[in-house]
Parts: structure tokens; sequence; C-alpha cells
């Protein structure tokens, strides 16, 4: 079973990823490690790198553990977390690239104007809804998006890859953000 | 002042799904840094990678596999790292990590009628990214690109036809665009420019009048 009913299985999730990061709960680890283990290495298997699935989904598991205190779930559902930690060790062991961040804690970043109360009801959070608007894009688009986050190719690889111009490539990227915006109403639109 | 010129979604999207090359990442985390309302729709692309993952089809996990990394997981969680920076900067992070310190540090490289630039090396050879530093009142110099461009304005502020960039503004150009940026009087304009990397001739003929023909 993938589809989450409202968010609910991520709120628990969340919940479980909350319990490590307090205490370093093991058998809330152990329950995330379930459920995400076997994803994270199908993510990392999809690359097309040499490094191996396995060994890159142990290493995604075990900084989730020891960066746990630093989740903040203001800022999104554990399932985004997780995949943000998985995507950068995916981007240096298969690119050997830096991937440049910005620091909330750096002197010249700007602040959110939006207290931090109304970040906290996001609707982004909900995954169960990104899930379903997920499902409700078209294919041409949702191949698109596809490529991109799982198979880590760049837009004028997906272009070569399909066949398409690479304008075409951007505007599907672009109209299905923005019908995933309308949908998860992470903005007004 | 707040952001007027925007990342566009294909670089947000890229960025999140970690299928940007490092060259624009820069000039995207960097105009994140400057920017709020790009960071939520940042946090909604994020959102769309753990959904993704949520779909994924997974075989149940293996016991072998917990057993492995139960047995790496230490007590006492990772300190967060802090830094502490002398404030006030220019240079946001992560720029000011490539560059090697803030605007008062660099060694311009002088590129005629005023002008200077900084190369910024990377790992990425797809793209040439580079600061660039353009007097008050003049044109950003030898101005052709064959792909995109992205402009960041970092000091000062540029204007390109009747649109002003002022800090924190990115220009997203391809090239079909055919564009003059101008600094303003007021001051001098200092940016980040990231582009595609220039087609390398082995000819020295056809280097000598690529500038002429600007291929």
């Amino acid at each position: 079973m993938t589809a989450l009913p409202d968010g609910q299985a991520d709120k628990s999730m969340t919940e479980l990823l909350l319990a490590v990061g307090r205490s370093q709960d093991i058998d809330a680890f152990e329950t995330l490690f379930r459920y995400y283990a076997p994803r994270i290495k199908a993510y990392m298997s999809r690359g097309g790198g040499s490094a191996s699935a396995e060994e890159l989904m142990q290493e995604t598991m075990v900084a989730v553990w020891k960066k746990a205190a630093l989740y903040d779930a203001s800022k999104g559902a554990a399932s985004t977390w997780i995949f943000s930690i998985a995507r950068n060790l995916r981007i240096d062991a298969y690119r050997r690239e830096r991937r440049p961040e910005f620091d909330p804690n750096d002197p010249a970043f700007v602040p959110d104007e939006a207290p931090a109360a109304d970040v906290a009801m996001a609707a982004f959070q909900d995954a169960g809804r990104v899930q379903r608007a997920l499902l409700s894009l078209p294919a041409d688009q949702a191949t698109v998006l596809k490529m991109s986050y799982f198979e880590d190719q760049s837009q004028s690889a997906i272009a070569a890859a399909l066949d398409l111009p690479l304008g075409t490539v951007k505007s599907r990227m672009r109209l299905a953000f923005d019908k995933l915006r309308t949908l998860i109403g992470g903005e007004p639109s | 002042m707040s952001v007027i010129h925007h990342l566009n979604d294909d670089l947000l999207v890229s960025y999140a799904a970690g299928a940007l090359s490092e060259g624009w990442s820069i000039a995207v985390a960097t105009h994140l840094a400057l920017c709020p309302d790009c960071r939520r729709r940042a946090a909604v692309a994020d959102a769309v990678g753990g959904a993704m993952l949520d779909d994924l089809d997974a075989a149940p996990s293996e016991d072998r596999s917990w057993q492995a990394v139960r047995a790496r997981l230490t007590s006492g969680s990772e300190p967060e790292k802090s830094h502490p920076v002398a404030s006030p900067q220019t240079l946001p992070q992560p720029l000011r990590d490539y560059v090697g310190g803030d605007l008062n540090g660099v060694r311009w490289q002088a590129l005629g009628k005023g002008a200077s630039q900084l190369r910024i090396k990377t790992a990425d050879r797809a793209t040439q990214v580079r600061l660039l530093r353009i007097p008050a009142g003049k044109p950003v110099p030898e101005h052709t690109h064959g792909g995109r461009e992205l402009t960041l304005v970092l000091t000062g502020s540029f204007r390109d036809g009747d649109t002003i960039f002022a800090r924190g503004d990115i220009e997203d150009a391809d090239a079909s665009l055919t564009h003059q940026p101008i600094a303003t009087p007021e001051a001098d304009c200092i940016c980040l420019a990231v582009t595609d990397a220039p087609l390398r001739f082995s000819s020295w003929i056809v280097r000598l009048v690529q500038p002429i023909l600007g291929i």
C-alpha cells in the first residue's frame, strides 16, 4: 500500500521522526527504517550510478538517525526531510559535485516575513495531499517530473531522451509545478 | 526592499529534484538565501520529492539491512555546526564559500572598460560561473552567450531595456533574447553570472573571429 489516507500515515512518520530527535527512540527509528529503507533503496537504484544502492540507503538512514534532532516539523513532512537527505547523498555519490545550499543562520540571509505559525499550517506538509496532486498530472508532465526526481536527469538529458525541444521540457516542468502548487495550496493562485 | 524578479519554476523543480548541475545551483541557492517567496515555492518542490519517495514501490525491508544499520548507530546526536560569522556580510552563503570570503577580499581580474570579473571554480564543467563588477552607468562587456544565462544582482542595480534589477533579483535570459544590461548610474553593480560553458573551437582562427561573429 502506498497511498496515504489524508496524510495520516505520514503524520505518524513525522511523530516517529520527532521521537528519534527528542530521545533517540530506537523503536521509533526501526519503524521509520522498515518504511523508508526499501523506498530509499529503490530511489538510489534509479540514479544509474555505480555506488551500491544498499550502501547509500544505509548511509541515508544513519544520517537520519544522527540529524533527527535538527528536524523541524514546521518546515515539512518527515518524507520531505528524509528525501532531501537521500537526494544530497545521491548527488555526492553519483555526480561528485557539491550541492550549494543557503544557510538560515548566515547574517546575509533574508528571513521569512510570515510568522512561524502560518508556516506550520502550510498545506504542503500534508503528504497525502501532495500524492493525490501528483496522480492528477497529465502523463507527459508526470514523466518529465519523474525523470528529474528519480533519474537525476538534467533538462537537456530529458529533452534528448524524449526527443523533445529543451523549451518543451522546461514548459512541461513549469506547467506541472504550477498545477501542483494550485492543488496543494502552497500559495494562493 | 524585496525581490521582484524570481526564479523560474523549472529551475526550482530541477534544483529540488537534485537534477540541476552545480553551476546553476549556486545561482538558485544564492537567490533562495535572499528571497523568502522562492523559498516557499522550493519547499513545495521538496514536498513533491517526499511524496514521490512515499510513492515508490518497495519490497519489504530486509532484516540483514536493519541489523547492519543498527550496528552503525551511535548514541549522542551530531552537534549542530555553528561557525560564528562577523556581520554584516554582502555575499550570502553559499556564495561566500565559493568566493572564499566576502566582497572585500575579491581579487578582481580586469575585463576592459573598467569592468572586472572573478571566475568561480566548480566541479561542473557544463557551466561558467563568475562574479562581474560593472562600473556605474556602463554596459556589461563582451556580452554574447549561446545558451541560458542567469544574472543575480548582489550590489547596485542594472537596467535591461525598461526593467531594473536590484539586489536579489535574477534575470533569466536564453540565447534568443538580445539584451544589453547597463549598470544604473548611482553605483557599481556586482552580479553573479552563470552561463552555459562557451563552446571551445580548436582552430585559433575561429577563436579569433568568434567574438566578432558572436558565436
